[in-house]
């Protein structure tokens, strides 16, 4: 059973949910997501792994509650039983040692960035960590990036805390004499693209953890394709990390509205506002 | 039914049956083929000659006691039919009704060579249907096996059986499935309308009450490793993990919006019931559809695709009679409106700023010389190209096997992406067997089923070998 030991919310959108879910904590590496079902009507949705504790048999997620199946999850509580989980799924994330590794994240991307960022620090790299949220009070898990890395820079749009602008403007007032030897990327689409054609300037090597839709999460449907480097790719069973320069970023966003009409009647339809502030 | 045999009469016609008529299968997963009724068996199981040699048993290949089932049917033994079919097999309500049927034991059929084969399918689902009716076949206490661990990998037709086998042998059994239902294709591929999900189920859940574990939302090689489960206890493995990587055309467009594949498009109405109001998954069928391919996937998501209010055509490189889905649902399909365009390709599919399809370039072929499977290739002709319209393109053009557990298991020897097995069923691993479709690529249910049951007979002779010699590590089993 995969009952939620521990819940939080970190901002009015997203939640944080500690689970138990013993094998997938014990095999699960950085960059590793997992599909659930949050009720047994529910889609399948995947979710990245973002911490894991084999000793205790749990996982943590963190969910943004954007559209039914987001919100039902958000709307879970403690004690709660995930009807379906199943992971850990893709492969993990490129970790090596390069020296300095630059991980950038937008939006709940952040909270996927925090077990990569750890990885790269423990493979022996000086981590930097450039984060993005709206404003000052909707920055999330800052001690566990503090913790995971060696510097954090936040970039607000408001302004109200750290720089003034969005995580790219951020990389290129920041960007250090000598560029880092790698970067990974996640959160939402725009930004990817936008830090994968920064970053092909500075010639930097550069992963990005994509998030197409996706149903069973084991290479069956094809539901997941991506190009890369013109070649059609499962995201769920081949990535979901990509060579940032490669993919095909334009073609993703468009997939990834295919449903956009159909979720907008379904959110509405939903009288679960939980988590919304 | 009295103490006299009641007349053979090989000559009666064969019995059709009945089906919704084609007007009222709009929108419903409702099953089409609604089965005999009790006037027709009695004619149709009369029709059995009773061979002496019974071929259609040889054709079989689990080799049912096809002659001995229709004989008690003849006699008005239906329960008892029931029960000889379930010497045998777990599944008689699922391949009473998608069994190839004319394929094997009714293209055996002595009858067929002069008049109609004995409609042995027809039979077979009869006897399933009054079992589960009558409350019959649920299975009784839960029974607790003791012996060995056995692990078999995927819920499909393939491990469901060797289940079967196994736990009847007194081992104890697990299925780990990757999905959150069990079945395999014939819960995320075949469309209730061709199975409904009680028989399904119901059947599963048999062989539960016999003491098969379950586990669902288990990726062996992900959530677990072989290496896991044998040091977890378990002394063999078996793999059953079909054919589910879908291929792709290859074709500009391909990644547009409304572009699926039939298992993605036929996973999402199946599995997930995008049909059904209540259910959260999306499906996007438009006003027109164009399904490429010419076997049962093609033919199930056109029909699904028609249901679910679109008009459909179902496009083919070859002709009819090259078609490889079962005889019955071409005709069901034709009947419920689909459009057949033969000896036709696709070549490019377009799309509007948004990303969704628009329309579909296509190509006129003709039949040359046999391919390697030994029906006509079809070749493009030049400058027969032409465009239709069309919202959503569905490319049912066959699968490979599923490539998870390989990817996590190199040791495991594959061609191509199949497993490769010795003569007795056993993978480059040893105490590891596999079958069914990631063995075959994409075949039938029965062939699966006859993987599964030869698996089963070589994992207990290997364990029993085992035991035998007293050694259980670094040896060769049994050949
Ligand atoms: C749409 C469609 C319609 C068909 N119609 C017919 C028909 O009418 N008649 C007929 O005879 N044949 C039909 N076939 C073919 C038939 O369904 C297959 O040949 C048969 O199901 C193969 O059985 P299997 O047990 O080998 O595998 P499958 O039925 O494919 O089952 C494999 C299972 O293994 C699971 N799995 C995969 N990897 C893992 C893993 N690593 N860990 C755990 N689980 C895993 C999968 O999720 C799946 O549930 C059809 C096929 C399709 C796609
Ligand atoms: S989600 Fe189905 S293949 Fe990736």
């Amino acid at each position: 059973m995969n009952r939620i030991l521990k819940r939080r919310q970190l901002t009015p959108e997203i939640v944080l949910l500690e689970v138990t879910a013993p094998r997938v904590a014990r095999r699960w590496k950085p960059g590793n997501f997992i599909i659930i079902r949050p009720t047994p009507e529910s889609e399948r949705i995947p979710l990245t792994i973002v911490d894991g504790d084999a000793g205790k048999g749990s996982i943590t997620m963190v969910v943004q509650a954007i559209g039914k199946t987001t919100m039902q999850t958000a709307a879970l509580r403690e004690g709660d039983a995930i009807p379906d989980l199943a992971g850990p799924l893709g492969e993990p994330a490129t970790v090596e040692r390069v020296g300095h590794v630059l991980a950038v994240g937008g939006g709940v991307g952040v909270a996927e960035l925090l077990p990569v960022a750890g990885a790269f620090r423990r493979a022996g790299n000086y981590v930097t960590a450039i984060c993005g949220a709206r404003n000052a009070g909707l920055r999330i898990l800052q001690e566990g990036l503090a913790a995971a890395t060696d510097e954090t820079l936040w970039a607000t749009d408001d302004g109200s805390a750290g720089f003034h602008g969005n995580v790219v403007e951020l990389m290129q007032a920041w960007k250090p004499a000598t560029p880092p030897g790698l970067i990974h990327a996640i959160g939402p689409i725009p930004m990817m693209r936008a830090v994968a054609s920064l970053t092909r300037e500075w010639g930097v090597r550069t992963y990005a953890s994509l998030n197409p839709v996706m149903i069973d999460g084991t290479g069956m449907c094809g539901g997941c394709r991506v190009t890369v480097g013109g070649k059609v790719r499962f995201a769920c069973v081949e990535g979901p990390e990509f060579d940032a320069h490669e993919v095909d970023f334009d073609e993703l966003a468009r997939r990834n509205r295919a449903y956009a009409d159909k979720e907008k009647e379904a959110r509405e339809a939903h009288p679960c506002r939980i988590g919304l502030g | 039914m009295g103490d006299i045999r009641p007349k053979r009469n090989p000559k009666a016609p064969r019995q059709q049956v009945p089906v919704l008529e084609a007007g009222r299968r709009a929108s419903t997963p409702e099953e089409v083929a609604t089965g005999f009724v009790e006037d027709q068996v009695k004619i149709e199981a009369l029709r059995c000659l009773n061979c002496k040699n019974p071929v259609c048993v040889d054709a079989c290949p689990l080799h049912l006691d096809i002659k001995a089932f229709i004989d008690r049917m003849a006699n008005g033994d239906i329960a008892g039919a029931f029960e000889k079919i379930s010497e045998q097999s777990p599944f008689p309500g699922v391949c009473g009704r998608v069994c190839q049927h004319e394929l094997f034991c009714e293209k055996a059929c002595l009858l067929g060579k002069k008049l109609d084969p004995v409609a042995i399918g027809s039979l077979e689902r009869y006897c399933a249907d009054y079992a589960r009716a009558a409350g019959d076949g649920h299975g009784a206490a839960r029974a607790r096996p003791t012996g060995a661990k056995i692990a078999l990998v995927g819920s499909g037709p393939a491990s469901m059986i060797a289940a079967f086998d196994l736990v009847r042998k007194g081992y104890r059994v697990s299925v780990f499935e990757a999905l959150h239902e069990l079945g395999g294709v014939l819960a995320y591929g075949i469309p209730p309308f061709r199975l409904p999900r009680e028989i399904l189920n119901q059947e599963i859940d048999r062989l539960a009450g016999m003491g098969v574990e379950f586990h669902r939302n288990f990726i062996v090689g992900k959530t677990a490793t072989i290496d896991e489960l044998f040091a977890e206890g378990y002394e063999a493995v078996f793999i059953g993990t079909g054919a589910g990587l879908p291929y792709l055309m290859g074709i500009p467009g391909e990644n547009l919006i409304g572009v699926y594949t039939a298992n993605e498009f036929l996973t999402r109405i199946n599995l997930m019931q995008a049909y059904r109001k209540e259910s959260d998954t999306p499906v996007r069928v438009g006003r027109r559809t164009y399904v490429i391919g010419g076997g049962n996937s093609a033919m199930d998501a056109a029909r699904w695709a028609k249901r679910l209010g679109s008009e459909t055509t179902v496009l083919f490189r070859r002709g009819r009679a090259e078609l490889r889905a079962r005889l019955e649902e071409v005709e069901h399909a034709e009947q419920e409106g689909i459009r057949f365009e033969f000896l036709a390709a696709p070549v490019a599919i377009h799309g509007d700023d948004k990303g969704f399809v628009t329309g579909l370039d296509c190509i006129r072929m003709e039949l040359g010389a046999p391919d390697s499977s030994g029906r006509p290739s079809p070749v493009p002709i030049a400058g027969s190209e032409y465009s239709v319209e069309v919202d959503t393109v569905v490319a049912a053009i066959g699968q490979g096997p599923n490539p998870t557990l390989q990817k996590a298991t190199p040791e495991l020897i594959t061609n191509r992406g199949k497993i490769v097995i010795d003569a007795s069923g056993q993978t480059s691993m040893e105490g590891v067997f596999a079958g069914g479709d990631v063995v075959r690529g994409g075949s039938t249910v029965i062939l699966a089923m006859k993987d599964g049951r030869a698996a089963a007979d070589a994992i207990d002779r290997a364990l029993k070998a085992r035991r035998a010699d007293g050694v259980s590590e670094g040896r060769e089993v049994a050949q």
